[in-house]
């Protein structure tokens, strides 16, 4: 009987090339829209290397600080002074990095000109963040605090600037000094904004002023990382930080209030799109959710206006089929089993362009060091939601048309 | 094998019924072929439906082998038409999407059967009605009388003990309805299965057992 059912499908879906085209184009696409989505936000959010911990590990990126006269001054603008005092300072994470946001260098080899995103952190970063070293070591506590002239390259500058020389115990000029290069990471990409750099410095070297006693400021913008040695810790890290913020001094006579937490990825994402005052996830997820909900909504009409249409021109096939056995129930289970199999054609195309597309993305250097993986997880859910609307919208008609006479059906009647 | 007893249709619409049978009694017994006559609109083909348990009488009792089914379920329903009843339209009603032996084998999808099984008796089916040299061709590639053949074949192929024909000849000329008529004949006498063809033409309904004449909804004779 499914080979029959297979048959009749295959063959209605050929006889209505336009519709057949409208129903693959809806669920393909959408199904394309959400993996692309999914794989980005993997990518941005998820766990994977250098970012392993990011369970346990919270962050103080973004602050706003109120003035006397109700100014404000909202961003990434925590100064290294404030940071070294309130964050540094921490008893309950594991441990606690502080680095600076990249910023972009120019430096020349033999006049050739490199431009290199670079990095000030402290020894901690490397503790905090999981990164494949290709080649040597990261800086120590040591060498931060005693300003060794050591840095930490990523695979594409070994290539670029050593272009096939050893990179290790080779020096690199970057800002008007010489550095020793002492381990090559893996790249990083873009998108996982704390761990980003070409080359990762001392934060020592930095330009900024790092005890200048002031709360806000430093170019080109700091941040913290906490880790926590456990995720229950987490709740304990942010109330002894919300506590520390209590006892902020105010050293410039200027600001008044700070408001900052520390926030899991997800959480500082949603207050920036100022979702939640408190870096709440929850708004975001929710609106997440929607979104996929309106995005799976869209072919579902489609295929439920289709699958109307295509049904009701088949009612003589139904009044045919039901003279001469075929239960309600059943005829239901035929138009069930031809939307499953129109949505898994629209799945299948969906996976070969989007492992296509992201497959040019990674290629291409439009994004630098991004690699984007096909998440067959999400493709699977996505895949299981398209089936549930597929068989919503086929029941309801097939539904519709199995409770006619045989004999309205027959004369092609369909009310 | 059927029994029509004080049976009435009657069509409702916002404004207007129409009665489409009145009173009608009638007793079919096994092995039986008859006509069913009378002119256009007279309620020949809605008596037809009514006896193949495809429409539903607004008043009386329908017995199909000494039982009711008034009170029997959709799915009893279904079980009773594929394993009683076949039908021939006049205008075939076959499935043009499926071949010609996919279509024969429709009634068999609706039992428990294996593939081969129901290949083998839908290929003997199409043998009965000549038709076995076209079994992959579709029902856009025969003529007329063909598709009837193929309507027939799909209508005897799962054995049934009653036939209701619904003009079954006419959409075709007088030679292929003669052959049609030849083909319910032969399983008549043959295979003992209960006719009821509706027909206009007097010449094939005398060649039949008994004919039923309708007028404006009732029984004349």
């Amino acid at each position: 009987m499914l080979i029959n059912y297979l048959k009749i499908a295959i063959k209605v879906l050929l006889r209505h090339k336009l519709f057949t085209f409208i129903s693959l184009f809806g669920i393909s696409l959408t199904l394309l829209i959400l993996i692309m989505v999914t794989s980005l936000l993997d990518h941005t959010f998820g766990s994977q290397p250098p970012e392993l911990k990011l369970d346990r590990t919270l962050s103080i990126t973004m602050g706003l600080l109120t003035s006397k006269d109700g100014g404000q001054s909202n961003g990434p603008v925590m100064s290294p002074y404030f940071l070294k005092k309130y964050v540094k300072s921490l008893k309950t994470p594991e441990v606690v990095s502080m680095s600076s946001f990249h910023n972009r260098v120019i430096t020349y080899k033999n006049r050739t000109k490199f431009r290199l995103d670079i990095k000030y952190t402290d020894s901690e970063f490397f503790e905090i963040l999981d990164f494949n070293f290709l080649e040597g070591n990261p800086y120590s506590l040591n060498d931060v605090s005693s300003r060794r002239n050591v840095i930490v390259i990523n695979q594409n500058t070994r290539e670029q600037y050593f272009d096939g020389e050893e990179a290790i115990g080779n020096t690199m000029e970057v800002e008007g000094e010489k550095f020793r290069v002492i381990g090559v990471v893996e790249n990083c990409s873009i998108l996982r904004i704390m761990p980003y750099a070409d080359v990762w410095l001392p934060l020592t070297f930095s330009k900024t002023p790092l005890d200048e006693v002031t709360l806000i400021g430093g170019f080109p913008g700091w941040f913290a990382m906490m880790l926590a040695t456990d995720e229950s810790d987490i709740p304990a890290i942010k109330k002894e930080f919300q506590n520390q913020l209590a006892l902020v001094e105010y050293p410039d006579d200027k600001w008044v209030e700070i408001k900052t937490a520390a926030s899991t990825y997800a959480e500082a994402f949603s207050r920036n799109l100022r979702l939640s005052e408190e870096g709440n996830a929850k708004p975001l997820l929710i609106i997440l959710f929607i979104l996929m909900i309106l995005f799976m909504l869209l072919p579902t009409i489609n295929l439920v206006n289709i699958n109307l249409s295509r049904i009701m021109e088949r009612s003589s096939e139904i009044g045919v089929r039901k003279a001469f056995g075929a239960s309600s129930l059943t005829l239901v289970g035929q138009f069930v089993v031809e939307n499953v199999i129109i949505t898994l054609i629209g799945g299948a195309i969906a996976l070969i362009l989007a492992i296509g597309i992201l497959e040019i993305i990674n290629s291409s250097s439009l994004i630098p060091y991004v690699n984007f993986s096909l998440n067959y997880r999400i493709f699977f859910n996505s895949l299981v939601i398209c089936l549930f609307f597929g068989l919503f919208s086929g029941v309801y008609p097939a539904f519709k048309m199995s409770r006619l006479q045989p004999v309205d059906a027959l004369r092609g009647e369909s009310s | 094998m059927i029994r029509l007893s004080t049976i009435e249709k009657v069509y409702r619409t916002a404004k207007i019924e129409t009665i489409a049978l009145k009173d009608v009694n009638l007793h079919i017994k096994r092995g039986e072929f008859l006509s069913i006559m009378g002119p256009s609109g007279c309620g020949k083909s809605t008596m037809l439906n009514i006896m193949g348990l495809l429409d539903q009488p607004s008043q009386g009792v329908v017995e199909i082998d000494s039982e009711h089914v008034a009170k029997f379920s959709d799915r009893k329903l279904a079980r009773l038409r594929n394993a009683m009843i076949g039908f021939v339209f006049q205008s075939y009603h076959l499935i043009n999407d499926l071949s010609v032996v996919d279509n024969v084998e429709i009634p068999l999808l609706y039992r428990s059967m294996s593939g081969s099984s129901r290949r083998k008796l839908a290929l003997e089916a199409l043998d009965k009605v000549g038709l076995n040299a076209r079994t992959r061709h579709f029902p856009s590639q025969l003529s007329g009388g063909q598709r009837q053949r193929v309507a027939i074949a799909r209508a005897i192929v799962g054995s049934p003990q009653i036939i209701l024909a619904d003009e079954p000849t006419g959409n075709l000329d007088s030679v292929m309805g003669a052959e049609i008529m030849d083909i319910l004949n032969k399983l008549n006498q043959e295979e003992q299965t209960t006719i009821v063809m509706v027909t206009h033409d007097e010449i094939l309904a005398s060649q039949t057992q008994r004919i039923i004449r309708l007028f404006d909804g009732s029984q004349v004779n």
